[in-house]
């Protein structure tokens, strides 16, 4: 038992199976790449199975379209983990114990050494081995009889140790920011609107990390002001900003306003927390007037559908003022939905965007009235009306017109709509990851390691002088570099010429 | 900002020269290498010089003269391309890496100055039609299909950080291609050295592949962390799993595998060859299937 537990933790420690892993590591992430994934796009994971009939059905199954959160990349995962710190405990001891080590005794024939260089000189071996400690100052070395032996590079463990270590201090630190990060985004209005950190449900969409519950979010709140955007001609966006106003920490206890300017790359930061701008669209504002005099004004994101134009589509729902009868009341809710024109194009009476500046934008709009079906507990998008109340003649069209701001529609019941007004809104994401500053942390040490371990060459170099019958001394270098000998030869070369004086032998 | 026409039409022609002149340079070398003899002298082994100074001007052959002539092409074109990314730079008023023509154009440009510097150290000059042609197939590829205006980048991409990272990683993956090659030769030369005499010995051409591997490597990590960290202040997350992304890590692992595989025994020579070139087409694919055929968040304008 013992034996077969040694046998694994050998064969899973050994640098083959690292190699192994790390291939099966790369083949395991591939798929991530090919397929569409859930966390990154649900509606295309959607779209792709149902296109695939039973093949996409296993996919699924196997969880393909979610690689980094399957047991099987774990699994990898935790094996290459278990690799590394089984192949770097033994390597660390090692390490301790050659840092105090001796450069290796002078091997009997130096000829067979890859560099090797001799001369006969003119001196005794004492100044030969002398004139060697010289040209290798610097080196750890080691004189023997006749000899000396010198080391250099020790480095190259050094660096390669912390990279290995700061490649597992890595994994475990992103390990943990899986548990306790979370993402959250958000729709707030421009010029007005705010928002809370206090809860999942003030989100339009939350990812919590596996260990958080949503209950102690870092409590903030923001405010937007103005947003702006610039375009070039063609409508590419160049920049987009948003002045806000925030407050954390002890500000929200005396109420202390701080203001930001919120960039794309500039997200604010704040107590841990990160927020950022995403992107921008339209919120047109409409009232409407019911017959009874009473005025209603709304005005709710419309969701951009051509990023390039920022023509937006939506739907704004109204609740018949003062009518307490639920059931006359759901005779008589009203939709606004349709087209946002932010720079409208007019072909005959097709409305479109050709620019995603506001410039005298337009709305095309189908007003509906009837049941819009909110009250049935299902909760439904924001941007649409309910399409099966519209099947079932429980909701149906009663006008369609375009309008510029400040127009109206008037409906056969005399209820009059009018288009007031666009707003901005912004979409905001809050970002929580408390360990990625060990991840960066652990990032630096390693290209350090690695440029160190990469560069720096653990060589070694022997002398050894022997007094000759004719009275010269036969000197001989020789020079082996540990890892790998490219580029060892220019030193080599260089010592031997200092050791051997450049006499030709 | 608007753009400077001028000077990218300039841009524009320093590219196309740049491109005919390496494609002189590919013939040059190509007539070296059909005429020269085979070398005489025993190549490094794995005690001599690395540096083989070249033979005496007396000594050189008409073949030699022609590769000389190539060599000296090569570095022609260099600059000429040099100028071509910098004038891009100018008119467009930002760094001359916003998109995928221009991002090709400089890993080929880190890719050909890699390549002139080995030249300098090893007695491998007459291999230079292997290491252009590529270079040159994706210059064509850069001028025409992704080939895009010079424009202003959109607000994503306006970061310092993305001067950072796009250029480490691009630079990177430029001096990459050098091993890819490389390795391919020395499969070649190691299957079967009769039949290809006048390649470099397979250890001068291993030696080659893993000395550019060890420099670009450590330079290739520092790009995808530089990328991870602009990521981070970009999108709201240092690492995503995005496809551009995932592909970068999965090379990354390969080459991590090629340096394991060189200190491992049964393991060095032929596969880990092979490790080097599966890492370089993992570059490849990163570059057109990646970015031209799946939709992730990285963004290039213009294409
Ligand atoms: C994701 C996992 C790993 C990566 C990315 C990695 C990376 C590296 C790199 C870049 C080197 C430098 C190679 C060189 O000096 O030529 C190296 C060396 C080494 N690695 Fe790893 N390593 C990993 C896991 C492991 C594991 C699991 C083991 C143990 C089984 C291991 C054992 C070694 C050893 C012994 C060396 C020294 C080889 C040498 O000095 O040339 N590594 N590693």
């Amino acid at each position: 038992m013992i034996a077969f537990l040694r046998n694994t933790w050998r064969g899973l420690t050994s640098m083959r199976t690292a190699l192994t892993l790390l291939f099966l590591l790369a083949l395991a992430a591939m798929p991530g790449a090919l397929l569409p994934q859930l966390s990154l796009n649900a509606a295309k994971v959607d779209e792709y199975v149902a296109q695939r009939g039973w093949w996409g059905q296993l996919l699924l199954k196997l969880g393909f379209f979610e690689v980094y959160a399957t047991p099987w990349f774990a699994a990898i995962y935790l094996l290459l983990f278990t690799s590394l710190v089984g192949c770097l405990l033994p390597r660390t001891f090692e390490y301790f114990k050659q840092m105090r080590a001796k450069p290796v005794l002078t091997p009997r024939n130096l000829s067979r050494m890859p560099h090797h260089a001799q001369a006969e000189l003119d001196v005794t071996p004492d100044e030969a081995l002398a004139r060697a400690k010289k040209a290798m100052r610097g080196w750890r070395m080691e004189t023997g009889e006749g000899t000396v032996s010198a080391e250099r590079g020790f480095l190259r463990e050094t660096g390669n140790l912390v990279f290995h270590f700061a490649l597992l201090g890595l994994l475990v630190s992103f390990a943990l920011g899986k548990m306790f990060n979370y993402e959250g985004q958000v729709i707030v209005q421009a010029n007005g609107g705010q928002f809370c950190n206090g809860g999942i449900f003030n989100y339009d969409q939350f990812r919590p990390g596996l260990r958080v519950d949503g209950t102690d979010l870092t409590p903030f709140c923001v405010e937007i002001g103005k947003f702006s955007a610039e375009y070039l001609d063609n409508g590419q966006p160049v920049g987009y900003k948003a002045d806000i106003r925030y407050q954390s920490g002890d500000d929200l206890v005396s109420n202390t306003w701080k203001p930001y300017t919120l960039q794309v790359n500039h997200p604010l930061r704040t107590e841990g927390d990160r927020l950022y701008l995403l992107g921008h669209g339209y919120t047109p504002t409409f009232t409407v007037t019911f017959p009874n005099g009473e005025k209603r004004t709304q005005g709710i994101q419309w969701l951009p559908t051509d990023q390039l134009t920022l023509a937006s589509e939506g739907a704004t729902k109204f609740d018949p003022p003062g009518v307490t009868d639920s059931e006359t009341r759901r005779k008589s809710q009203i939709a606004v939905t349709g087209l946002l024109a932010p720079t409208p194009l007019l072909h005959g009476n097709i409305l479109n965007s050709k620019f995603p500046a506001l410039n005298n934008p337009m709305v095309a709009v189908d007003v509906y009235r009837g049941d819009l079906g909110v009250d049935d507990g299902r909760g439904q998008s924001i941007f649409s009306i309910d399409q099966k109340m519209v099947e079932q003649g429980r909701l149906a069209k009663v006008a369609r017109k375009n309008l510029a701001l400040g127009e109206e529609i008037a409906l056969d019941d005399g209820t009059k709509v009018r288009f007031d007004a666009v707003n901005d809104w912004v979409s905001l994401q809050v970002s929580h990851d408390p360990t990625q500053g060990y991840v960066l942390a652990f990032a630096i040490l390693i290209i350090l390691g690695l440029g160190v371990s990469l560069t720096v060459k653990r060589r070694r170099v022997w002398v050894r002088a022997t007094r000759l019958d004719d009275g010269r001394t036969l000197v001989e270098v020789g020079g082996l570099a540990r890892t790998d000998q490219a580029g060892y030869g220019e030193e080599f070369t260089r010592l031997a010429r200092a050791v051997l004086n450049e006499e030709k032998s | 900002m608007p753009v400077d026409e001028t000077l990218a039409t300039y841009s524009d022609w320093l590219y196309r020269s740049a491109l005919g002149v390496y494609l002189f340079a590919v013939l040059l070398y190509a007539v070296e290498q059909a005429f020269a003899r085979a070398p005489r002298r025993a190549m490094a082994g794995a005690g001599g010089p690395d540096v083989l100074t070249d033979a005496p001007k007396s000594e050189l052959t008409k073949a030699e003269r022609i590769g000389r002539m190539g060599a000296a092409m090569t570095v022609l074109g260099a600059v000429l391309h040099l100028g071509s990314l910098v004038m891009r730079g100018l008119s467009a008023g930002r760094a001359p890496w916003g998109n995928m023509y221009e991002y090709m154009s400089l890993l080929c440009l880190a890719a050909v100055v890699t390549w002139i510097v080995l030249m300098a150290k090893f007695p491998i000059r007459r291999l230079g039609a292997f290491v252009l042609t590529p270079i040159l197939v994706l210059l064509f590829l850069g001028g025409t299909v992704l080939y895009a205006e010079s424009a202003p980048v959109q607000p994503a991409l306006r970061s310092y950080w993305l001067v950072i990272h796009v250029s480490v990683i691009s630079i990177s993956s430029g001096m990459l291609l050098i091993p890819g090659v490389t390795s391919i030769l020395y499969l070649l030369k190691d299957t079967n050295s009769e039949r290809f005499p006048k390649l470099p010995s397979a250890d001068v051409l291993d030696r080659m592949s893993y000395r550019t591997t060890v420099l670009a490597f450590p330079l290739f990590t520092a790009g995808i962390i530089l990328g991870a960290i602009w990521a981070e202040a970009a999108w709201g997350r240092f690492w995503g799993w995005d496809p551009k992304e995932t592909v970068a890590f999965v090379s990354w692992v390969v080459y991590a595998a090629y340096l394991h595989a060189r200190a491992t025994a049964g393991w060095r020579g032929r596969r880990a060859a092979w490790i080097n070139i599966a890492g370089f087409a993992l570059n490849v694919f990163n570059l057109f299937f990646i970015n031209l055929v799946t939709s992730g968040l990285h963004s290039y304008a213009g294409l």
